[in-house]
C-alpha cells in the first residue's frame, strides 16, 4: 500500500509542531523519518496512528483520502505503529500478547487460547518471524519483545508499519536482526516508516530519507549517495562534527585504580569477575561491551551504590572501596549514570533543584542546613547558559526537558565541579545529534583538562571517537585491552560478541 | 518554591496509548492517591479542583439528603444552619478554629511524611501517645509556672509521637517493612495500651474505676484565644502551635538541606541515592518528625480541649488527617486551608444536627465527595468543562521529550 501525506499541519499552542509536511512513501519501500528530538516526528506519527487529528492536510492510503478520527480508524486503514516503549503485559504469553485487544474466544468471553496460539504462529510463519508463543514475556530478550510487537500489528492486518526508534533499545546484533525482519517485511510487500535519528541506520535499510527539522520537511535524500555528514547538516540546520577532534595528552598519574574488583547477586551468581584496570590524568577509557554484561554492576560498584565483594577501588592512592556514593562525590569523582530519567535526576525537581541534588548539603548551596536560595538560581542560571540547557528556565520542571537536554543538565552538574575522576554511562544514549556533539566536547575538554575519565558505552561509534584505550567486557570481565589508535571497529566487535579467539587471530 | 510551570502533570509520554494515558488520570486505588499526595506540588490549574470539588460534595450531598426523604426547603435550611454554625457568629468560628487546630497537626503529619514518600496512616496512634506523655507531665508536675510547664507538656507529646513514629521508620528503613502496615497495626497497639494505662494508678483519677486519666494542672492548659472575650469560646493556643507548626514544615520542606532530601527520596530515591542522600536516615527522620506532629495533635487536644485523657480520645483526628493532607495536596498552608475546611464542616454540622432534622453523618458524606472529587480531578474538570489549557501544553511538550 502507498502512502501519502498533503500539506499536514498540526498546531499546538505555542508550536507549530507539524508544518505543511508533505510525503509519499511507495508501496513495498521503506522510508526513514529523520530529524532531531522535537522536529515533529512523534507527532506526525501520532497524526498517522489517529492519536491527533491534523489542523489541515490530507492522509491518502493508496490514493484515497481517509481521515482518522482516533487509532481504530487507523487500524482499519491497514496502518500498524510499533512504538519504542513496548506495550506488552509481562506475565503473558508471546500470543496472549499478540490477541490482546482483539482475542479470539469461546463461548461466554473466555480466551481461546488454542486459536490464539494457532493464529501467532500463522503469521509467524507468514512472515518468517520465529518466535516461541508460549514463552512469557518477561523471560525474553528486548529483541524478541520487539518481534512480538510487530507480530501484533501485522495480526491486526497492518499493511504499513511504523516504527518509532525502533533500535534505541537494541543490542547491535538484535540491530542486525531487526534489519533482516524488515527486509523481509518489506519482501512481502509491507511498507514501512522508519523513524530514528540514527543516521547510519537510515542510510542501511532504507529506499528513500526524509529529513524533518522544526516540523517541515527540510529535504530528502537517496540512501546510495547520501553521507552521514550530509544528513546530519541537514537534521541540524549546520554542519555537524561526528568525529570528534582531539590532541594528544601524555598519559598522567594513574589517578583512578580499580584491583581485582569482584561482585556477586543475591544467588552468588558472579557479576563481576575480577576486574582490573586503571585511568590516567588526561586519558578517556572506554569500556565496551553488548548491554548486560557487567558494566551497570561495574559502575555502580565503583561509584559506591553497589557494596563489591572484594577488589579495591581508589583515587589517588586513597582506598574508596565501598565508600557511600556521598563519601565518592566528597573524594572527587563525578559520575553521569546510564539511567537518566531515573537515576540521574528528579523529575518533579526543577532544573534548579536537579542541578544542586548531590552538592546541596555544601556551601555556598547552604549553611548550617539552610538551602542559600539566591546563590543556587545564581549556579543554576550560570550552568543552564554554559552548558546550553533548553529551554533556559531554572524552574522547569526536569521532566519537562527533552532527552538531550535532560542529559546535557546532568553533565552540567557533573562536570562543573572540579574532581580528578568523572565517569559517564551511556552519556549519549538516545539523545539527538547536537546534543550528542555538545556532550562529546564537554567530556574532551574535561580530558584536555588533565581529568581521568571513563565513559561506558554500547555505541562503537562513541568509544572509537573518544577514547584513548579501549576495554572490553564481556560477561563479567575484562577481556580485552587496546589502544583505540592500533585497533579497529570490527575487532572490538567480535571481541563484544565474546569471540577473542577469532578477534585475535586478525 | 513555587515552580510557576505550566506543566501540570508528570509530562505524557506520546508513545504511552490513549487508553493507558486515560486509566492513569483516573483512581486506581490507594496507589493513585498516594501518587496524586506526592506529586501535590503547586499547579496552577489544579488550584481550582479543591473549590470546585467542594461545591460538587455540596450538591451530590443535597441531592442524598432529599433521596432520604427530606424536602428542598429543609435541605437549604440543613446547609444554611451549616454555614451558620461554622462561621455565622464569633462563637461558630472559635469552634471551627477548635475543630481546625488538631486537623492542622495531623495534616501536617501525613503530608511530612507523603514528600518523603511515606504513607503515615498510625496518625491515631501517634496522637493516642503523644496525648499520653502530655497528660502525664499535664498532671504530674505540680507547682511549675506556666512558661515552663506548658512548654514541657508540649515537648513531652512530641517527644511520645516522635517515638510511636520512630517504630515504622526504624523497621521501614532497618528491614523494609511497609510502613502503611506496620502504622495500621501501631494505632491498634496505641489503643489498647490508652485504654490499658488509663486502668494504671499512674494515670487513673483516684476513686475512678472506669478508664480516665486525672486532670491536668491549670498550669498545663493551653490557654483560651478568646477567653476574655467569653470564658465558652473554646478556641486555643494550640491553634497557634498548629499555625508555627505549619511555617515551620514550608521552611523545612521547602527552605532546608533536610527538606530537600526529604523530597528528593519521596520523588526519587533512587536518583537521591546515587547522589549521596542516605534513604534510611530520612525515613527515619521524617516518620519521626511526623509522629512528632500528630503527638503535638493529640497533645493540642488534651491540653487545650478535653483536659484529661479517655480511651479513643484522638476520635478520628489521625484518619481525617489523611484527608487534610490530600485535599492540601501536602503543601503546608494548603493543609491549614484544608483543616481550616473540615473544622468549618464539623463546627457547622454540629449546628445543623441540633437545629435542623439532618443528621451530622451528613458532614461525613461530604467530606468523603471531596476527597473523591479531589483524588478523580478528571471529574471535576469533566462536570465544569474546564478547558485544560495546561494539558495542551503538556501534549506539545510531552511531543518534544
Amino acid at each position: 500500500m502507498e502512502l501519502e501525506l498533503r500539506g499536514i499541519t498540526k498546531r499546538f499552542p505555542g508550536v507549530l509542531a507539524n508544518d505543511d509536511i508533505t510525503l509519499t512513501v511507495r508501496s513495498g519501500t521503506v522510508l526513514a523519518l529523520i530529524g532531531e528530538n522535537g522536529a515533529g516526528k512523534s507527532t506526525l506519527m501520532n497524526i498517522l496512528s489517529g492519536r491527533y487529528q491534523a489542523d489541515s492536510g490530507q492522509i491518502l492510503i493508496d490514493g484515497e483520502i481517509r481521515s482518522f478520527d482516533g487509532p481504530g480508524d487507523s487500524i482499519a486503514a491497514g496502518i500498524g505503529m510499533v512504538y519504542q516503549h513496548f506495550m506488552l503485559v509481562p506475565v503473558f504469553t508471546v500470543a496472549e500478547n499478540v490477541v490482546l485487544g482483539v482475542e479470539p474466544t469461546k463461548p461466554l468471553g473466555v480466551l481461546d487460547k488454542r486459536v490464539a496460539r494457532e493464529q501467532v504462529m500463522d503469521i509467524s510463519e507468514r512472515y518468517g518471524l520465529v518466535v516461541d508463543p508460549d514463552a512469557l514475556i518477561e523471560t525474553l530478550p528486548v529483541g524478541i519483545q520487539q518481534r512480538v510487537e510487530i507480530l501484533k500489528v501485522l495480526r491486526r492486518g497492518a499493511k504499513i508499519l511504523v516504527f518509532d526508534e525502533p533500535t534505541a533499545v537494541l543490542t547491535p546484533q538484535e540491530v542486525t536482526e531487526f534489519f533482516g525482519i524488515v527486509a523481509e517485511l518489506k519482501a512481502r510487500g509491507s511498507t514501512i516508516i522508519f523513524i530514528t535519528h540514527k543516521l547510519k541506520e537510515a542510510l542501511a535499510i532504507a529506499d528513500d530519507i526524509t529529513v524533518l527539522r522544526g516540523g517541515k520537511v527540510v529535504g530528502t535524500a537517496d540512501p546510495k549517495v547520501a553521507s552521514v555528514e550530509e544528513l546530519a547538516a541537514m537534521m541540524v540546520g549546520r554542519d555537524i562534527a561526528t568525529k570528534v577532534v582531539k590532541e594528544t595528552v601524555g598519559g598522567g598519574e594513574k589517578v583512578l585504580v580499580v584491583e581485582n574488583l569482584t561482585l556477586t547477586d543475591d544467588f552468588e551468581r558472579p557479576l563481576l569477575k575480577s576486574v582490573s584496570f586503571e585511568v590516567r590524568a588526561g586519558e578517556i577509557v572506554g569500556i565496551a561491551g553488548v548491554q548486560g554484561n557487567g558494566q551497570t554492576e561495574l559502575v555502580e560498584a565503583i561509584t559506591g551504590v553497589l557494596p563489591v565483594s572484594s577488589g579495591g577501588v581508589y583515587i589517588n592512592g586513597e582506598n574508596v572501596t565501598n565508600d557511600s556514593p556521598r563519601e565518592h562525590h566528597s573524594i572527587g569523582m563525578a559520575h553521569v549514570p546510564e539511567d537518566r530519567t531515573h537515576v540521574g535526576m528528579v523529575g518533579s525537581f526543577s532544573v534548579r533543584e536537579n542541578l544542586i541534588l548531590d552538592s546541596y548539603y555544601s556551601p555556598p548551596f547552604s549553611r548550617r542546613g539552610r538551602l542559600n536560595g539566591a546563590s543556587i538560581s545564581d549556579f543554576a542560571t550560570e550552568l543552564v547558559e554554559r552548558f546550553d540547557v533548553r529551554p533556559p528556565l531554572i524552574d522547569n520542571l526536569a521532566s519537562a526537558l527533552s532527552g538531550g537536554n535532560a542529559q546535557k543538565m546532568i553533565v552540567a552538574r557533573e562536570f562543573s565541579r572540579d574532581v580528578p575522576v568523572v565517569i559517564c554511562a551511556q552519556p549519549t544514549r538516545g539523545i539527538d545529534v547536537g546534543s550528542i556533539e555538545y556532550i562529546h566536547e564537554q567530556i574532551v575538554r574535561k580530558r584536555n583538562d588533565g581529568k581521568a575519565i571513563l565513559i561506558v558505552s554500547t555505541e562503537l561509534d562513541e568509544i572509537f571517537s573518544l577514547a584513548d584505550r579501549i576495554l572490553v567486557m564481556y560477561n563479567g570481565a575484562i577481556i580485552a585491552e587496546r589502544v583505540t589508535t592500533e585497533t579497529t571497529p570490527i575487532e572490538i566487535g567480535l571481541l563484544m560478541a565474546g569471540r577473542a579467539a577469532e578477534a585475535g587471530a586478525r | 518554591m513555587t515552580p510557576p510551570s505550566p506543566v501540570d502533570e508528570q509530562v505524557v509520554d506520546p508513545h504511552v496509548s490513549p487508553s493507558s494515558r486515560e486509566r492513569s488520570r483516573f483512581p486506581r486505588g490507594l496507589h493513585s492517591v498516594v501518587a496524586r499526595l506526592r506529586l501535590g506540588m503547586n499547579r496552577r490549574s489544579s488550584l481550582v479542583v479543591p473549590p470546585l470539588a467542594l461545591l460538587s460534595a455540596l450538591i451530590v450531598g443535597a441531592v442524598i439528603v432529599m433521596l432520604a426523604g427530606v424536602g428542598l426547603g429543609e435541605t437549604l435550611s440543613a446547609y444554611r444552619a451549616m454555614l451558620d454554625g461554622s462561621v455565622g457568629s464569633v462563637r461558630a468560628i472559635s469552634e471551627t478554629l477548635t475543630a481546625a487546630t488538631p486537623l492542622i497537626l495531623a495534616g501536617l503529619s501525613v503530608a511530612l511524611a507523603f514528600r518523603a514518600g511515606l504513607f503515615n496512616i498510625g496518625g491515631e496512634g501517634q496522637m493516642l501517645i503523644g496525648g499520653m506523655f502530655g497528660v502525664l507531665i499535664g498532671f504530674s508536675l505540680t507547682g511549675l509556672p506556666i512558661f515552663i510547664h506548658l512548654p514541657l507538656a508540649i515537648l513531652a507529646g512530641c517527644i511520645g509521637g516522635a517515638l510511636w513514629g520512630l517504630i515504622p521508620g526504624l523497621l521501614k528503613a532497618r528491614t523494609g517493612a511497609h510502613e502503611v502496615i506496620v502504622t495500621i497495626m501501631l494505632n491498634f497497639i496505641a489503643l489498647r495500651l490508652v485504654d490499658y494505662g488509663l486502668k494504671t494508678s499512674l494515670f487513673q483519677r483516684e476513686g475512678r474505676s472506669d478508664p480516665i486519666s486525672k486532670n491536668i494542672e491549670a498550669t498545663a492548659e493551653l490557654p483560651q484565644l478568646l477567653g476574655w472575650l467569653d470564658s465558652s469560646l473554646r478556641v486555643h493556643l494550640g491553634l497557634v502551635v498548629g499555625l508555627v507548626a505549619a511555617g515551620l514544615i514550608h521552611w523545612l520542606l521547602f527552605r532546608s538541606t533536610m527538606g530537600f532530601e526529604f523530597r528528593a527520596v519521596g520523588a526519587n530515591s533512587t536518583a537521591a541515592r546515587y547522589a549521596g542522600m542516605s534513604i534510611s536516615r530520612a525515613y527515619i527522620l521524617v516518620m519521626m518528625l511526623s509522629g512528632a506532629l500528630a503527638g503535638l495533635a493529640g497533645t493540642g487536644q488534651v491540653l487545650g480541649v478535653l483536659d484529661r485523657a479517655s480511651p479513643g480520645f484522638s476520635a478520628g483526628i489521625g484518619f481525617d488527617g489523611i484527608a487534610v493532607a490530600l485535599l492540601g495536596k501536602s503543601n503546608p498552608w494548603g493543609v491549614v486551608a484544608a483543616a481550616l475546611l473540615f473544622g468549618g464542616l464539623r463546627a457547622g454540622g454540629q449546628e445543623m444536627q441540633v437545629s435542623t432534622g439532618v443528621g451530622i453523618d451528613l458532614i461525613a458524606v461530604i467530606q468523603a465527595l471531596i476527597i473523591i472529587f479531589v483524588a478523580a480531578p478528571a471529574v471535576i474538570r469533566a462536570l465544569y468543562r474546564l478547558k485544560t489549557t495546561a494539558e495542551a501544553t503538556r501534549i506539545s511538550r510531552g511531543w518534544n521529550s
